[in-house]
């Protein structure tokens, strides 16, 4: 056992400044050429959310407490999830030129594309707080607890980078299939609409959409003060490991039969 | 202690149109049993060991194996059967060129490829400076690398990879890159490295350049061994022969054969290089100028007999 953690650690520090570079490059792609830069990236899931409430609001007379809270939890979430996934589906075929020709950890390249994901996602985390303040949220140590979903759904952002991303080399059209699928998701995911207005029995099917599990744990803990029971942990976690281990089976399976399809 | 070592390795490839296909074609060609993957070996059983040192010429004629064998060597594939082990850094300078982002400057194009190669961030601090001066890139530091010109490209690629000091060098025909000036400049630097004790693999389609550079030869053909050697000029000039003739030895006679068939080819055209120059010589002599029938003469007897000549007069005549 020590021996393996030795040769992570070992691991870690060997490529510790290639990653280090991989992420600045991500980064500076992604921010270039936008004169408002990172200002961009969180006004764009605001623009989305405003533009939700106006129709929501206005248009169907949803008017429940907390709804704007409720609107933004949803569309955080699901924003961090498919800015993630999306990026990461890409990550091996980007990088193809240096996969061909260097003997690089593949995952390296997934990572680094998370790591901008998730910087973003803390950046909108902080507007959403600010946002919590003028809804009239109270705050509490309870809020600490948010660490555990966005750990859990980090983990599963990894996991499902590295299954679509090991897809995406193999088939093209996976990029198309996913934007479909992600459309279907986000309806599915109970963004702008209430889950209690279904029959009991459907209910607990949205428990099947591990996005939704992410997003409902958010709304337990901001808009209901309360703190989800130990099997909702014990969900959470078990999506976060079961499509990791799925994508890690991927990555260690096809290693090396990738470069043949790159 | 060997350096790299082969032991019956080979690789297979996989070909067939699997490539451009999306999951739906991919589902539709399963249902109609249409899917096809052709798989074929690029190398089959390839053995050899290099100690520490040695610089190993891999020929072959295009398509051989080759490049196929240096991505097994460098862990880029894997061989279906048998095993490769190095022991020390390796530094593969493949397609220099390629992989690098054309969005990005050069400074950090620079600092991302020497993370790739496994720079530490104070040796390419260090060395920076360096890379840049030997590029000739100073004044292009904030370009992104689109703007760059080819011939700047494949310098900073070189300048690059030539920082590494490694204890096995992979080169797929990239000895020296760049026009004239750079030309030199590399290939020094190129020999400089090499001086340096590394054990060496060197992939190249002139037979002359692995005749000076190496001390081991591995012939390969369509995938498989043909020799590993270390008389590389019997096993050279069998080459050159076989490349003409087109026909592979079959035993150690027929290398030795052809070896000697080659070299009787080779001084038959030295000979009738040196009649042809005589005869232009000699007309020269017959029907031109004082001067030139002088110069011609001088030519001849240089040509035939170097002892006869008295140097120094000859300069001072200024001839």
């Amino acid at each position: 056992m020590n021996k393996i953690i030795d040769k992570w650690l070992n691991r870690m520090e060997e490529y510790r400044f290639l990653f280090s570079q991989l992420v600045k490059r991500d980064f500076s792609k992604k921010y270039k050429n936008t004169s408002l830069g990172m200002v961009w990236s969180v006004l764009s899931p605001l623009l989305t959310l405003l533009i939700m409430k106006i129709v929501f609001t206005n248009f169907f007379g949803r008017d429940a407490e907390y709804y704007t809270t409720y609107l933004f939890s949803g569309n955080l979430v699901m924003a961090y999830y498919k800015e993630a996934t999306k990026n990461g589906m890409s990550s091996l075929r980007t990088n193809a030129k240096i996969i061909e020709k260097i003997n690089l950890p593949k995952y390296l390249f997934l990572l680094s594309k998370n790591i901008s994901a998730l910087v973003n996602f803390v950046l909108t985390l902080v507007v959403y707080f600010i946002f919590c303040v003028f809804d009239g949220i109270t705050f509490g140590p309870w809020m600490l607890l948010l660490l555990y979903p966005i750990a859990c759904l980090t983990i599963m952002n990894i996991g499902i980078g590295m299954i679509l991303s090991a897809l995406y080399v193999f088939f093209k059209d996976i990029k198309y299939l996913y934007d479909v699928f992600l459309t279907l998701l986000t309806y599915l995911s109970a963004i702008f609409y209430y889950v209690d207005r279904f029959d009991a029995r459907y209910r607990d099917l949205f428990l099947l959409n591990p996005v939704y599990v992410m997003i409902k744990y958010f709304r337990t803990i901001v808009i209901d003060m309360k703190i989800p029971s130990l099997q909702y942990h014990g969900l959470c976690l078990f999506y976060a490991l079961f499509f990791f281990a799925i994508g890690g089976h991927m990555y260690k399976k096809y290693n090396k039969k990738f470069i043949y399809y790159l | 202690m060997s350096i790299i070592k082969c032991d019956n390795v080979s690789v297979k490839y996989m070909t067939g149109d699997f490539k451009a296909i999306g999951l739906k074609e991919y589902v539709v060609r399963h249902l109609t049993h249409n899917y096809k993957v052709k798989e074929f070996y690029a190398d089959r059983n390839i053995s050899f060991t290099l100690e520490k040192g040695d610089m190993l010429g891999i020929i072959g004629t295009n398509g051989a194996g080759k490049s196929t064998l240096l991505k097994a060597i460098t862990g880029i594939m894997e061989p279906a059967t048998g095993k490769v082990h190095t022991k020390g850094r390796i530094a593969a300078f493949l397609e220099l060129a390629s992989g690098f982002d054309p969005e990005m400057t050069i400074k950090d194009n620079t600092y991302l490829r020497g993370a790739m190669l496994g720079f530490t961030k104070k040796y390419i601090d260090e060395r920076y400076y360096d890379i840049i001066k030997f590029a000739e890139l100073e004044k292009f530091e904030d370009y992104t690398f689109k703007q760059l010109s080819s011939g700047m490209k494949s310098r900073l690629a070189f300048a690059i990879a030539s920082q590494t000091q490694p204890d096995i060098i992979i080169l797929d025909e990239v000895l020296s890159v760049g026009d004239g000036a750079f030309r030199k400049k590399s290939g020094e630097k190129m020999k400089e490295i090499l001086a340096s004790n590394v054990t060496g693999i060197l992939v190249s389609h002139s037979v002359k350049q692995v005749r000076e550079m190496c001390n081991k030869i591995l012939w390969i053909d369509h995938g498989n061994q043909i020799a590993f050697t270390d008389e590389k000029d019997l096993y050279l000039d069998a080459y050159e022969e076989f490349l003409e003739c087109k026909k592979l030895p079959e035993s150690r006679a027929d290398i030795e054969q052809m070896a000697v068939a080659h070299s009787i080819k080779v001084r038959a055209k030295e000979d009738a290089a040196m009649q042809k120059e005589s005869e232009k010589l000699e007309k020269i002599l017959n029907e031109g100028e004082r001067e030139s029938a002088i110069r011609a003469a001088i030519a001849i007897l240089d040509n035939k007999c170097p002892e006869a000549l008295n140097k120094k007069y000859i300069k001072e005549m200024g001839l």
